[in-house]
């Protein structure tokens, strides 16, 4: 019983944002005409860039910084991606694994300035994100680039087109529906991030979030943490870059549509329950953050136009609505104001 | 001065010493924090090191401890030569430091936090939390601390537990050389009893145990050996016995002591009451506290830690919400609903916060600003400030409390935690306040400070300020108030005056035992 | 002014890397075409005029962040108070813009020092509401309604043959905020929030006021750029505000101002501002590809931050 109560008390943002999403989608479901897998492999093609580069906004905050330059490095990893992934068959694995490396490159770049220029993340990744688009534009002044086609089709669709497009298998069964972005993200969440969490490196991150002063005092490598925080960043911020490319099957170095990105990773982080302070939260929550987003643009594209909540249904006023939620979502956590009777503490 | 012959008198330099340093200098900035300090402890033995603010034990700790290098001067420990980089490195030495300012991160476990540096891995190299638990479970009960339990966040702990898994994480570094900083001051009454007897246990088993503290009884109670410090200097280290409290106070401030505390006024009709509290209750901490301070009166708060007397002197200023009762200044009722309302003119209340450097200052503003923030909307002309009035304030306020500084412009954070606190009440003292709430404020202060602060708040009450002093300390509170308060469990059990006001009276009256009671038990 | 000489290193900096600048430039100029164009007062004139949109933004945002809070609403502010602006026109269309300016100052302040929603997340909220907004009412077109006239003697016209008005709002604003930082007891409030909130909220400062006085200044002189910067362009245009965000940041910071909060000199806030509009029209100059001036303009922030703007070292 104990153990569930503490569980359940630790992990009470997290559980949160898995709530929101519930709700919100479980809503979009209800109000969908032909809801099916086909829509869950639309709507998580939608949102699996989103969500690895809201996962790259949550490492740096972890360790109390802010990466600004996600979008950027996003964006120059496409148009990078667009450039290496043109070929066939094996080259294309090793252009992602160049593309993926350049992310986590970028990542660490960030760490060496914010750890060794003893810069504020905040406006040191302000000034990289700047060079990185400066690079992707460099790349692609123009958007273009040839990712093959095949390929592009069979990693953003279900396994069993996967099959389909490579002459494997036709049916792979229940199985067969499983849209493989969901493989690929938990592949990333078990392999890559589940261990980072577990070892010394990614709990020195939630000792420096939490305390640095303290984690120092304790032996922590704060320097190490950090460089792998950002890191870990960077490469997440690959993945969305990689995974873009395979989606769009070209490269746009589109500087406000990375600005848009960064800032909804921001919402993203605070949305899934991590603390912009550091310290607490995780990569699970900002996925579940980066779901509710996006899912309540979903909602708004299914709402009946001649129905009570038809007006909704405007595109005129989607940006208004999706705005309104957005503040609402993240003023949710003011209701502590409301509940705290020692002032002092809310300066703490 | 008496001296006990028959008792070893330890020197500077020990033959059998386990730590050994000389010429140690260090000095940040101008000030020079040691200087030319020859210093030695040997196992098995528990070393006290005393000394005034500003006197150079924490960088003397510091330096042992990793945490800063030394300008000159070497280190030996166990014969060896050594020189920490880090903290790190002093730990793999076996010099393991627990200092007043935690070390534990509060949103991670005390699993996590007592395991921080070498947990137990599982094959692939992460951390083995299964292991890690049971290691802090292990650990915790060789503290007496079984009912923490060690996947609860430490941010969930009161300080007196986190200050005890402080001690358990220092236990599972295998220390040679344990340094307590200050390492009992947020302790309850028990937990300091287990602590002294897992340190005589330790020293038993032949660690060397380097102990500061400013609690003379806490020395007398454990110390084999006592160092004083003064002024950046080793001045003597000598066994216990060797001198006499007072000759310890001398040694301590190097100027002779007649009073500790001013006389008492006698009075001869009760005060006018200034501050009336009637039925103050705030679930669940206070439960319906009535009592009056009068014009020109030293009223003290004691009672065991934690019985609410923090949060009344909260309420008192306007920080709690949901405060219910009444409350009346010089006979008219006050609402209380900020500190910048219990600042105003109507009221006057001022507070002394528990901490000075994240609730008192503002630490890289300058000492003169830190000086006239209270004060400053009285110090205006119109829109602006008055800059010359402001300065004079500033120097008259500096020149009354005596506050060591030379460049009012320097942040306040290159000031001697005693100066740092006199500029606290400077601050207040500006704004001509009629009632002064104090949380403890001699809490890390030197001796010399603490005497100026008792004279002028003795000064204060007889200019007619009526003064409200939450101490831990029962010394103070019989040496400098008229009346005390016990607090116990959000009421006030008891009220103190006069011969009344003794050490067994408040010490019974903290448990909440009826007076007679308690002497029945202390001659039994 | 206290905290010492550390703070007039980044001006003294900043400066020198403003003549470096019009160094390169004038180099470049001078082998290409043989003209120093850079060193023209025309030219420089001409910068000024254009570079007081961004002073003015600069302005606000550094009080914001003078407290360790930061806007991220200024992009649309600018933008939404400009158009509806121009939208009702006439002098009743000058004082809804300054209204927007106030009512979003007072919105933000009151989300952060009331609600305690942490500044960067709510204010971004903010951001995104007004553009959902604006979109709303203009149907996602062009708006198409003229400046006003106070906008075009604002933005586009000049006194004496040389003196745009955008500079004289610019010294206006900066004026007025320089007074109010080193003479009035609301700027000590300031620097003391920035430092150590708890303590100046138990010093009996008023610290919810300051905030919003703060967001209120920063919405404020976000709405007057707006104005202004309509005037220069002839009308509103969607987005128009979104080039003024980062910008503003890196110009203050870049003067000295610390990001966390507490320290900071105005005239820095200014130094920045210069250096930032001199680079980027250096580089538009120049010729460069966009991609080139965006490394540059990355790379620039990092080195002169690498020279005076580190933090310490973690240490007990």
């Amino acid at each position: 019983m104990k153990t569930i109560r503490l569980y359940l008390s630790q992990n009470a943002g997290l559980l949160l944002a898995i709530g929101m999403f519930a709700v919100i989608y479980l809503t979009y479901v209800s109000m969908h005409p032909h809801y099916g897998m086909n829509v869950v492999t639309q709507n998580i093609n939608e949102t699996l860039a989103l969500i690895f580069v809201s996962m790259a906004q949550t490492v740096p905050v972890l360790v109390g910084g802010l990466d600004l330059s996600v979008g950027p490095l996003m964006t120059l990893v496409n148009c990078f991606g667009s450039v290496v992934m043109a070929g066939t068959g094996g080259s294309i694995a090793l252009g992602i694994i160049a593309a993926l490396a350049l992310g986590a490159a970028g990542g660490f770049f960030n760490g060496c300035i914010v750890v060794y220029g003893r810069i504020q993340p905040i406006i040191a990744t302000l000034a990289t994100g700047a060079i990185y688009i400066g690079l992707a534009l460099f790349l692609r002044p123009t958007p273009g680039g040839n990712v093959n086609g095949d390929f592009s089709w069979a990693f953003t669709n279900d396994i069993n087109e996967l099959g389909l497009t490579y002459g494997w298998f036709d049916d792979a069964g229940i199985f067969g529906v499983i849209p493989i972005q969901f493989i690929i993200l938990l592949l990333i969440i078990v392999v890559v991030w589940i261990p980072f969490r577990r070892s010394t490196l990614g709990r020195g991150c939630y000792a420096i979030g939490s305390a640095e002063g303290a984690a120092y005092m304790s032996g922590v490598r704060v320097n190490r943490s950090k460089l792998a925080a950002f890191t870990l960043g960077g490469f997440f911020a690959g993945c969305a870059g990689v995974y873009l490319t395979m989606q769009m099957g070209s490269g746009n170095a589109d500087a406000p549509q990375a600005a848009e990105y960064t800032l909804r990773s921001i919402a993203a982080v605070v949305i899934g329950g991590t603390s912009l302070f550091g310290g607490t939260g995780g990569v699970i929550g900002t996925i579940f953050g980066a779901m509710v987003l996006r899912s309540i643009s979903f909602i708004f594209r299914v709402v009946p136009e001649d129905s009570a909540f038809g007006f909704v249904a405007s595109p005129l006023l989607q940006p208004l609505f999706e705005g309104i939620i957005l503040l609402l979502a993240v003023s949710l956590g003011a209701a502590r104001v409301f509940r705290v009777r020692n002032r002092l503490s809310l300066f703490t | 001065m008496p001296v006990d012959a028959s008792a070893p008198v330890a020197v500077n330099e020990d033959a059998g010493a386990f730590l050994q340093m000389r010429g140690i200098n260090k000095s940040y900035g101008g000030v020079h924090a040691l200087s030319d300090v020859d210093f030695g402890c040997r196992l098995g033995s528990i070393h006290a090191v005393l000394g005034e603010n500003g006197a150079g034990k924490s960088t003397l700790i510091k330096i042992i401890a990793g945490v800063v290098q030394p300008d000159t001067g070497e280190m030996e420990l166990d014969g060896q030569p050594r020189r920490f980089t880090n903290p790190l490195e002093a730990n793999a030495a076996g010099v393991v430091c627990i200092f007043q300012e935690l070390s534990l991160m509060p949103d991670l476990s005390v699993a996590d936090n007592i395991g921080i540096t070498d947990p137990p891995r599982t094959r692939l190299g992460l951390i083995d939390e299964r292991a890690q638990r049971r290691r802090a479970e292990e650990l915790l009960a060789r503290v007496g601390c079984d009912d923490i339990d060690p996947r609860e966040r430490v941010r969930n702990l009161p300080l007196s537990r986190r200050q005890m898994v402080e001690i358990a994480k220092a236990l599972g570094r295998k220390p040679r050389l344990l340094i307590l900083d200050e390492a009992t001051s947020a302790l309850t009454s028990s937990d300091v009893e287990k602590v002294y007897a897992i340190l005589r246990q330790l020293r038993d088993e032949g660690l060397a145990l380097l102990y500061i503290s400013h609690r003379m009884h806490e020395i007398e109670a454990l110390a084999d050996t006592c160092s004083v410090f003064r002024n950046g200097r080793h001045i003597e280290t000598f066994a216990k016995g060797a001198h006499t409290d007072e000759e310890i106070v001398q040694l301590l401030i190097g100027r002779d002591l007649q009073n500790v505390y001013p006389p008492k006024p006698v009075r001869t009709e009760p005060p006018k009451p200034v501050l009336e509290v009637r039925n103050l209750t705030w679930p669940p901490v206070l439960k319906d506290i009535s009592f009056t301070v009068g014009r020109g009166e030293i009223v003290g708060l004691g009672g065991l830690d934690g019985q609410g007397q923090r949060e009344l002197l909260l309420a008192l200023f306007g920080v709690l919400r949901g405060v219910s009762g009444n409350i009346l200044v010089e006979g008219t009722p006050a609402r209380i609903g900020s500190p910048a309302g219990a600042k105003s003119s109507r009221l006057r209340i001022a507070l002394i916060p528990e901490d000075r450097k994240t609730e008192g200052l503002m630490l890289p503003m300058g000492v003169g600003e830190n000086i006239s923030m209270a004060a400053l909307p009285m110090l205006t002309r119109g829109l602006v400030i008055d800059r010359s009035a402001e300065a004079e304030k500033i120097r008259e306020a500096v020149a009354r409390m005596r506050i060591k500084v030379d460049d009012l412009e320097a942040p306040v954070a290159t000031l001697s935690g005693g100066n740092q606190q006199k500029v606290v009440i400077a601050k207040w003292l500006l704004t001509g306040a009629r009632i002064l709430l104090l949380n403890d404020p001699t809490r890390g202060i030197d001796v010399g400070t603490k005497q100026e602060l008792y004279q002028l708040l003795r000064e204060l009450a007889d200019a007619d300020t009526s003064i409200l002093f939450y101490t831990t300390d029962y010394d103070e509170l019989i040496g400098s108030c008229d009346r005390v308060l016990i607090v116990y469990d959000g009421e006030i059990v008891r009220e103190l005056e006069g011969d009344d006001l003794t050490e067994t009276n408040i010490v019974s009256s903290s448990l909440n035992l009826p007076v007679e009671q308690a002497a029945k038990a202390a001659s039994a | 002014m206290p905290f010492g000489l550390k703070v007039d290193k980044p001006i003294l900096l900043g400066s020198a890397f403003i003549v470096i600048i019009l160094a390169v430039g004038t180099a470049y100029t001078l082998t290409t075409q043989g003209t120093a164009t850079f060193l023209s007062p025309t030219y420089l004139l001409q910068q000024l005029h254009f570079g007081a949109f961004l002073g003015v933004t600069a302005a606000g945002m550094m009080m914001v962040i003078l407290l360790g809070h930061i806007d991220l609403s200024v992009p649309w502010t600018l933008a939404a108070s400009a158009m509806l602006a121009t939208a009702i026109g006439g002098l009743l269309g000058d004082v809804t813009c300054i209204g927007v300016g106030l009512a979003v100052g007072l919105f933000n302040g009151i989300g952060v020092a009331f609600l305690r929603v942490p500044s960067m997340i709510f204010t971004l909220g903010v951001n995104t509401v007004l553009l959902g907004l604006m979109v709303m009412l203009t149907g996602g077109h062009a708006p198409q309604s003229a400046a006003t006239d106070l906008m075009l003697f604002l933005g586009r016209d000049r006194s004496f043959g040389f003196l745009p008005h955008s500079v004289v709002v610019w010294a206006a604003v900066s004026a007025v905020l320089v007074f109010m930082l080193t003479r009035t007891p609301l700027g000590r409030y300031m620097y003391a929030i920035g430092n150590k909130e708890a303590a100046a909220y138990l010093s009996g400062v008023r610290t919810r006021m300051v905030i919003v006085a703060a967001f209120v200044m920063c919405s404020l002189c976000a709405a007057i750029a707006g104005l202004a910067l309509a005037g220069y362009s002839a009308r509103a245009y969607q987005a128009m505000g979104d080039q003024y965000l980062l910008p503003s940041i890196a110009a203050v910071v870049l003067g000295g101002t610390n990001i966390l909060g507490g320290r900071g000199r105005y005239s820095g806030t200014v130094v920045g501002v210069i250096l930032i509009v001199l680079l980027q029209s250096v580089l538009s100059v120049m010729q460069m590809e966009e991609g080139w001036r965006q490394v540059i303009y990355g790379a620039v922030i990092i080195v002169m931050l690498l020279v005076y703007g580190r933090g310490q070292r973690v240490e007990s």
